[in-house]
């Protein structure tokens, strides 16, 4: 319930922002796609019986959101370097990374930093690993995704799995 | 104009001069590259780091307005899409059996299906069989 | 200075473009035709900021939603053949791996 009232606010500050007309007509028409949109949620949560769980603390995703964008002016200038240098990658790999996460949304964003940080694509999750693709693989790459799996598992709040 | 405006116009024209050096490596390197699976990094290049850069140069020029706010929306909404889209390609790819070399340990086994499986799928290919 | 900008990205977009028209596999035309709406996005915005005129974002704002849409649905429709219910049992459990071809299918 708290979930359903959360986006239904978030839904009509969205609205409010976006449409920037406010005669009634589409006021009203504005009302009713929130209520559209939120019974679809509801209904789609009944469907599959699959709840979505955010078991991930704010301050601790701002801090980590930071450390990502450092590895990601790092990662980007060696891919750029490798682009610029005029010679065709040779050192390509595909490899496993051990995942520590518990919760869905954790994982998620442990395989999209993999993803965003250029030189590694996640291509396949499985139960507890990732099949990874790296542009130059070496020895420290396998460090850097551990050290990476490390700072994502800290932004899971402690009781990950309790009660949904 | 004082010292601090200059200081922030000087910011932006950077972060938007640097996005677009980024996105232009990016095609770059999604052209000259020799395969799929090279060509997959750089294009993560622009999708990262030329589309963060120009969001932000983009939002330091609209200031305290709505357009900072849409483009806000934008920035976060390619932040979450462009790797999942990217993933969802190499995923495809590799799913199909289309690996890079070397790699021949990630291929997926072939799954036989029982006949009860095989015979709802045959029904699905052909919804309109006995007639429209 | 703008201007320099939108230039750039009209280069690299038809650079992307040159790279879709010539990627020998499928999967090279699919990942430059996200890369293209992504570059898109950017441009429309870029443009917005050129011509002063800020309504281009909620253009900008579609296109990157219809793009996402887009690809997910170009890729599925490859690996499944069909777009809509790709489910092989009635409860509902999707298909594990592999398209239809690799199930011993002809098209």
């Amino acid at each position: 319930m708290f979930q359903t009232i959360v986006a239904t606010l978030g839904l009509a500050a969205l609205w409010l922002l976006m449409s920037g007309l406010y005669k009634p007509l589409i006021f009203i028409l504005g009302i009713i796609s929130v209520f559209l949109a939120i019974f679809i949620i509801r209904r789609m949560d009944k469907v599959d019986d699959h709840k979505l769980g955010y078991d991930i603390g704010i301050f601790s995703t701002a801090k980590y959101l930071l450390w990502l964008m450092v590895e990601i002016a790092k990662s980007n200038w060696a891919v750029t370097k490798t682009i610029l240098s005029g010679k065709a990658p040779d050192s390509q790999k595909m490899f496993e990374v051990h995942v520590t996460q518990k919760s869905e949304i954790a994982q998620v964003i442990f395989a999209n930093s993999i993803t965003l940080t250029p030189g590694t694509v996640t291509v396949e999750s499985e139960d507890d690993n990732f099949v990874v693709h790296a542009l130059d693989f070496d020895d420290g790459d396998m460090g850097a995704l551990t050290d990476m799996d490390e700072h994502v598992t800290a932004i899971e709040t402690k009781n990950v799995g309790a009660v949904k | 104009m004082n010292f601090f405006q200059i200081f922030v116009e000087a910011i932006s024209w950077i972060a938007i001069l640097g996005g677009c050096a980024f996105m232009l490596v990016g095609a770059i390197g999604a052209l000259r590259f020799p395969d799929f699976w090279t060509r997959i990094h750089a294009v993560s290049v622009a999708d990262s780091a030329g589309m963060l850069l120009l969001t932000l140069g983009m939002c330091i020029q609209g200031g305290f307005t709505l357009v900072t706010v849409k483009l806000i929306i934008i920035g976060v909404f390619l932040f979450i899409t462009g790797p999942t889209a990217t993933h969802a390609v190499a995923n495809a790819a590799m799913v199909s059996g289309f690996l890079p070399k070397g790699a021949d340990e990630f291929r997926k086994p072939k799954i036989a299906h029982d006949a009860k499986t095989r015979k709802l799928k045959a029904k699905k290919k052909s919804p309109l069989k006995g007639g429209l | 200075m703008f201007s320099l900008a939108t230039l750039a990205l009209f280069l690299g977009m038809c650079i992307v473009l040159a790279r879709l028209y010539a990627g020998p596999t499928l999967y090279d035309r699919v990942l430059a035709g996200n890369a293209f709406g992504t570059y898109t996005v950017l441009f429309i915005g870029v443009l917005g900021f050129l011509t002063g005129r800020p309504d281009f974002l909620d253009i900008a704002l579609l296109y990157a939603l219809i793009n996402f849409v887009g690809t997910i649905a170009v890729l599925k429709y490859f690996r499944y053949r069909a777009i809509g219910d790709t489910s092989p049992s009635p409860k509902g459990k999707p298909v594990l791996h592999g398209n239809l071809k690799d199930q011993g299918y002809k098209h």
